[in-house]
């Protein structure tokens, strides 16, 4: 064997290999090929996905209403905006009405998902049927309900222009388990079906049910909620994952807020690309033979410090009615059920 | 193989190629971003942790009805926000118009916003003018370029101001679209005084006008004859913006002005001209597009109108003084 020849050979293979990594960047959308080596195929979790055009604020009509005061003397209580300038909603924050005349136009559709596995099935009549009465009043709505036993759910009446579709998913042995795949099946959901249906989702708890208006002010493009535990509280006392294993670990000079892993969602495209994030991160803790404290809760918190919400829900949007009312909350619309935890989980 | 069953080069290549093509295209592949627009992961940032319970201003408003942010000194952390905007590698594009005496302005108004506009990232000036030899040499940092775009002059200094909005629209769709994400446009008998940066850009954003933040809308000077097209009823009305402060994305920015220019012409048939010019069409414009935020008179000031109120934390946009009559004639 000649110098030479050795020479020209590897030259050969080298000009292929990057002639063909440089056609790989721009062939890459066309190919299936999984991410993550540890990961089975899948291909709906790596197609691209299309969203719907997405609808712009039209210019408002003419509207009767008080005019904002800037210079204002009380002091507010909580706080409205975040240091990265997202809004966080509360009751005064916002007219009402004048997001009514911004939205309505639009003719939006929100989508919710919603999961009620194992005896947890006992929860959505009441989550319907509050959700109804409060939930995105005026507006298309479409319900997707996943659960392991359809025949478990009621019939609940629901108004014109609202929706309620039951996918059926497996169930597991493990409540952990199941909280924790919720991720993976949004993000499936909407690459199969979601995004095409609705222009903006939220990703909700079933054991809670509305209690006040939930309306045009919780829509942005990534939407998280305050979780009503902690936000009095010093960041070192959130309940972030601490273990540096983890791919949800959290120092201790980190964070804003801690979020609650019942209320989140946005754009349709945003709520793909975070719930995809997530389950990527939950499974990287999996092939580590870890599981983060709070499971998808300990997440989706490590990735809201990355990826700042552009909406942020004060807890009147998530709140536990085992909690006193404090008077810096004025209404609460979104609670917990009080229920036997050890029971439901058994 | 070889007649005598001994591998030769031949088969070595052939092993050695696949192997190569394989490690390269792995790693192409398992290194390579998810491709979904807009993720802009932020590095590791230690920063004092927000209050929920501790509002950031409580002399001011710092959010609209329709939840746009209204910008204050301590409503924002600059670093977390340089860093969501460098991460998407965004450029800036500053208009400013210096016709006729104007040109005299643009030395200290290029100066100053070299060293407090938008630093740290790409920035873009557009200079209008008609005398391109009278633009002086400035230093520009890197990643800062100046494009000078000749237009033609008016003899009112009042049409001046108003075909601004008619060029801007035009080189917009032109050319804007294309160089860069958002658009500022400012007067240029103006200087950057303190930080003026990325807090500022969103959608579609308008300047609270320094004289009127503490008014009652029945005494903003909006149009208020009918027959104009940036009429205004006395009973209507949010702030009042300032024509000389304003911007957005360049779509945004594109309809706003657009709609302004076809708004003037319009009134130029029917015979009347609006009592502020501009101005006036634009606070029609952004009564009925709401602005996705909204700048605290810091961004818009005149010291030696209105001092230095407390409630002012920063001077960020001030005017330089100046003899109107000598200027505008």
């Amino acid at each position: 064997m000649t110098r030479r020849r050795l020479g020209l050979g590897l030259a050969f293979c080298l000009f292929a290999s990057i002639s063909l990594w440089v056609l790989c960047g721009y062939v890459k959308d066309w190919l299936l090929v999984s991410y993550v080596p540890y990961y089975l195929p899948c291909p709906e979790f790596n197609m691209k996905v299309q969203f719907r055009r997405e609808k712009l604020p039209q210019p408002m009509a003419q509207l009767q209403y008080p005019q904002p005061k800037l210079l204002e003397r009380r002091p507010t209580e909580l706080l409205t905006l975040t240091p990265w300038l997202a809004p966080i909603i509360s009751e005064g924050t916002f007219d009402p009405e004048f997001l009514k005349n911004m939205y309505q136009p639009l003719n939006l559709t929100i989508g919710v998902t919603v999961f009620a596995v194992g005896k947890y099935t006992y929860f959505i009549r009441s989550f319907l049927e509050s959700a109804e009465e409060f939930f995105m009043r005026g507006y298309q709505v479409h319900y997707y309900l996943f659960t392991h036993d359809p025949a478990a759910v009621p019939r609940v009446p629901l108004g014109p222009g609202r929706l309620l579709s039951i996918i059926p998913i497996q169930g597991h042995s493990q409540w952990e388990e199941i909280s924790m795949r919720r991720m993976e099946t949004i993000s499936k959901h909407i690459a199969e079906r979601a995004h095409q249906e609705v222009d903006y989702l939220f990703c909700l708890d079933v054991d809670m049910v509305f209690h006040n208006q939930w309306g045009p002010e919780t829509l942005g493009d990534l939407v998280a909620a305050i979780h009503p535990g902690y936000f009095a509280v010093p960041r070192q006392q959130f309940p972030y994952e601490r273990r540096q294993a983890s791919s949800a670990f959290v120092a201790d000079s980190e964070g804003d807020f801690y979020y609650g892993g019942a209320v989140f969602g946005g754009r349709v495209a945003r709520v793909y690309e975070f719930t995809r994030g997530c389950h990527m991160a939950i499974l990287a803790d999996k092939a580590n033979g870890i599981m983060a404290a709070w499971q998808e809760e300990s997440h989706l918190n490590r990735r809201f410090i990355w990826h700042k919400p552009s909406t942020v829900l004060s807890p009147e949007y998530l709140w536990d009615d085992r909690k006193p009312q404090p008077p810096t909350l004025k209404m609460i619309r979104f609670s917990t059920v009080d229920k036997n935890t050890n029971w439901l989980r058994s | 193989m070889d007649l005598r069953g001994r591998p030769n080069c031949y088969s070595t290549h052939l092993g050695i190629l696949p192997l190569l093509v394989l490690v390269l295209v792995f790693f192409s592949v398992a290194v390579r971003e998810l491709d979904v627009r807009e993720i802009v992961t932020l590095s590791r940032m230690t920063y004092p942790q927000t209050r929920a319970l501790s509002p950031s201003r409580k002399d001011v408003l710092v959010l609209t009805p329709w939840l746009a942010p209204i910008i204050w000194e301590g409503t924002f952390n600059i670093d977390i926000l340089n860093e969501q905007f460098r991460l998407q590698n965004t450029t800036i594009g500053l208009t400013v118009f210096a016709i006729k005496k104007y040109v005299v302005f643009l030395k200290l108004f290029l100066e100053t916003a070299e060293q407090h506009f938008m630093v740290g990232h790409k920035v873009t000036y557009y200079v209008f003018t008609d005398r391109p030899g009278d633009v002086p040499q400035v230093h520009l940092g890197t990643g800062r370029r100046l494009v000078v775009l000749t237009v033609r002059n008016y003899s009112r200094w009042q049409d001046v101001s108003m075909h601004r909005m008619e060029m801007i629209s035009h080189f917009s769709e032109q050319r804007f679209l294309h160089e860069v994400d958002y658009l500022v446009c400012a007067d240029v008998d103006m200087k950057f005084r303190d930080h003026v940066g990325v807090e500022i850009l969103s959608a579609l954003f308008g300047t609270l006008h320094p004289g009127f933040y503490n008014s009652n809308r029945g005494a903003f000077t909006y149009e208020r004859r009918p027959k104009s097209q940036a009429y205004i009823p006395w009973d209507e009305g949010d702030f009042y913006y300032m024509g000389a402060f304003f911007g957005g994305s360049v779509v945004e920015v594109h309809h706003l002005t657009k709609a302004c220019h076809e708004a003037m012409v319009e009134d130029k048939a029917n015979g009347i001209e609006a009592v502020w010019h501009d101005e006036s069409h634009l606070n029609k414009y952004l009564l009925y597009h709401k602005p996705t935020k909204v700048l605290s008179p810091e961004y818009m000031w005149d010291q030696q109108l209105m001092g230095w109120p407390s409630i002012m934390k920063k001077l960020r946009y001030v005017a330089v003084p100046k003899n109107h009559q000598a200027i505008r004639n």
